[in-house]
C-alpha cells in the first residue's frame, strides 16, 4: 500500500499518565509525508504532550507510537537558555546535526533572521528566538517536523509568511507536519487535518469538517465555526483524575 | 634546575588541567557542583579501601566514586527528598565513614592532610601515567558524547526528539566525573577538586562568547593555575591544592573586568 508507506508517524490510542492524572488520554492519530495535521484546544487540554508523545520524548506511554523516520526536527513551546551558556545562533544551528555554511545561512534566510547570526541567544526578543528556532528545525531537511506554536511573539505581518513558509516547506521538502497553533484562522486554511483536543480527541477530521462538528463548536464556541471568528472556547465537560469525562 | 618531584607535579598538573577544562564547563552549565563535590568527598572511602587492600588508589577512588552516583541515582527514585538534601548526606556520611574507616587503620600511617588538600611530593611516575592515559581516555570518551551530551545540555527534549541519546550521555558523563576526580586527588585533594572543575570554567564564562571558546579558556585557566600554584607551593612550602586553587581565584578575580566592560556596553 503506497499510502502506508507515506505514514512518519502513528499514534495508536495513545496517552500519558502522571501521577494518576490523564495528561492526555486514547489519541489515535498519523502523520503522512507531504501534509500537514494541527493539534487545536484549549490550554492544557494535551496538544504539548500528543506532539511529545509522537516525537518519543515520554518512555511510559499508554497505547502506542509507531515511528518510521529519525530525521526529525523539532520546535519545542519553550526554551530557555541559561546564562553560563554562552550560545550564539550559528552554534545552536548546529545543535544536533552538523550543517554547512550555505545550509545554515539558507535557513536563516528564510525565517529572516540570518543578520543575527553571531548574536548570542540570550540577547534575542521573542518574536526572533522564535524565528531561530523554526530555522534550526527546516535547516537540518527533516522528514517529520514537529511545531509547537512555532509563531508565538512574531509580529503580524511576520506570523502570515512563517506560515506561508511552513506550508512551502512542507510542499518542497514533502515532509510531515506536526502543528500545534492557536490561530483557528491559519489553522483552516492551511492544514490537510485537524485533531481537536481537549484531554483526548473531541473531534478530528477535514478543517471543514472539524468546523462543523458540534462538539468543536461547543468547544470552541458558536462562532469558531465561522472560522475567521476569535479564539474563544467554552468548557462543556471536565475531566476527573481518572480521566473519566463529566458533563457540567 | 627543578627537582624531579616537582618536574613530576607539574607534568601530572598539565594532564588534569586538561580534564577539568572541558568537564569544569559542562558541571557549570548542567549545574552539578554539589554533584561533583559529594563524589570527592566519597573519594576518601575510596582511599581507605585502596590502603587497606593494598590496591591502586585512582581504581578504588573511581569505583566508589562510580558506585556513590549509582546509589544516588538509585536514592533520588525512591524518596521525595530534594536533591540537595541527598547530595549532602551522601557526601557527608561518605566523608565521615572514610574518617572512622582511616581511625581503625592504626597500623598504616596516613597524611590526611595530603589526602584532603593535595600533595605534590606524593606523585609518582605511575601516577603520571594514570594521569595522561586516564585523561586522554576521559577526552576521547567526552569527544565521542560531546553531540548528545551539549544538545541535551541546552535542551533535553529537543535532543531526545531530534534522535540524540541524552540519557546515555548523561550516564557516561557521570562516570567520567568519576574518573576525573580519581586521576586529580593526588594533585589536588578531595576537598578542593570541585574548585578545579569550576573556578576556571567561570572564569572562562566571563571571557567567551561560545562554548568552544569557553572550553578553550577554561583550559588555559586550568592550566595557568596549575603551574602558578605549584611554583607558589614550592617557593613557600604550601599544600598544592590549595596554592592551584587560590592561584585559579585569582584568574576568576581578574575575568571580571572584563565582564564588567561587557555589561556595561550592553546597558
Amino acid at each position: 500500500m503506497s499510502t502506508d508507506q507515506n505514514i512518519l508517524v502513528k499514534l495508536n490510542n495513545a496517552g500519558l499518565q502522571l501521577n494518576n492524572k490523564w495528561l492526555v488520554k486514547g489519541v489515535s492519530l498519523q502523520v503522512e509525508k507531504g501534509k500537514i495535521v494541527t493539534l487545536i484546544g484549549p490550554n492544557g487540554s494535551g496538544k504539548s504532550t500528543t506532539a511529545k508523545i509522537a516525537l518519543g520524548i515520554y518512555k511510559k506511554i499508554d497505547g502506542s507510537v509507531e515511528k518510521y523516520t529519525n530525521k526529525v526536527g523539532y520546535v519545542p513551546q519553550k526554551i530557555s537558555i541559561d546564562w553560563t551558556l554562552p550560545l550564539r545562533v550559528n552554534d545552536f544551528m548546529i545543535l544536533t546535526e552538523s550543517l554547512n555554511k550555505e545550509t545554515i545561512d539558507e535557513a536563516l534566510s528564510l525565517t529572516g533572521v540570518i543578520h543575527l547570526k553571531d548574536k548570542n541567544l540570550g540577547d534575542l526578543s521573542g518574536g526572533e528566538f522564535q524565528r531561530v528556532l523554526l530555522a534550526r528545525a527546516i535547516s537540518k531537511k527533516p522528514d517529520l517536523l514537529v511545531l509547537d506554536e512555532p509563531v508565538q511573539g512574531v509580529d503580524f505581518t511576520g506570523e502570515i509568511a512563517l506560515y506561508e513558509l511552513i506550508k512551502k516547506i512542507s510542499d518542497e521538502l514533502s515532509c510531515g507536519i506536526l502543528l500545534i497553533s492557536h490561530d483557528l484562522h491559519t489553522v483552516m486554511s492551511a492544514t490537510d487535518f485537524v485533531v481537536c483536543l481537549n484531554g483526548h480527541v473531541c473531534c478530528s477530521g477535514s478543517p471543514m469538517d472539524v468546523a462543523k462538528n458540534n462538539e468543536y463548536k461547543a468547544l470552541f464556541g458558536e462562532q469558531a465555526s465561522q472560522i475567521l471568528s476569535r479564539y474563544e472556547h467554552k468548557h462543556d465537560h471536565i475531566h476527573t483524575n481518572e480521566g473519566e469525562i463529566k458533563k457540567n | 634546575m627543578f627537582d624531579d618531584f616537582f618536574i613530576r607535579a607539574l607534568v601530572a598538573g598539565i594532564g588534569v588541567a586538561f580534564v577539568t577544562g572541558p568537564l569544569g564547563c559542562f558541571v557549570i552549565w548542567r549545574r552539578l557542583s554539589y554533584f561533583g563535590d559529594t563524589l570527592a568527598h566519597s573519594a576518601l572511602l575510596g582511599v581507605t579501601l585502596a590502603f587497606t587492600m593494598e590496591f591502586n588508589i585512582a581504581i578504588s577512588v573511581f569505583v566508589i566514586s562510580s558506585m556513590i552516583a549509582l546509589i544516588l541515582i538509585q536514592l533520588q527514585k525512591k524518596t521525595n527528598l530534594p536533591g540537595d538534601a541527598l547530595l549532602g548526606l551522601l557526601a557527608h556520611s561518605s566523608l565521615a565513614v572514610g574518617l572512622v574507616v582511616i581511625g581503625f587503620l592504626t597500623f598504616i600511617r596516613f597524611d590526611i592532610m595530603g589526602l584532603l588538600f593535595g600533595d605534590i611530593l606524593a606523585v609518582s611516575v605511575d601516577d603520571l601515567l594514570i594521569i595522561w592515559i586516564g585523561g586522554a581516555l576521559i577526552l576521547l570518551t567526552l569527544k565521542f558524547i560531546w553531540k548528545s551530551l551539549f544538545a541535551s545540555t541546552v535542551n533535553y527534549e529537543l535532543a531526545e526528539a531530534e534522535g540524540l541519546n541524552p540519557d546515555r550521555a548523561k550516564a557516561i558523563f557521570t562516570i567520567l566525573m568519576a574518573a576525573i576526580i580519581a586521576i586529580s586527588i593526588k594533585m589536588v585533594g578531595l576537598l578542593l577538586i570541585t574548585g578545579m572543575l569550576i573556578i576556571p570554567a567561570a572564569m572562562a564564562r566571563n571571557l567567551s562568547s561560545s562554548p568552544q571558546s569557553m572550553v578553550i579558556y577554561s583550559i588555559i585557566g586550568g592550566l595557568l593555575s596549575v603551574i602558578i600554584g605549584l611554583f607558589t607551593s614550592l617557593e613557600f612550602n604550601t599544600s598544592s591544592g590549595p596554592s592551584i586553587i587560590t592561584a585559579a581565584l585569582l584568574l576568576f578575580i581578574l575575568s571580571l573586568f572584563k565582564i564588567k566592560q561587557s555589561i556595561k556596553l550592553k546597558n
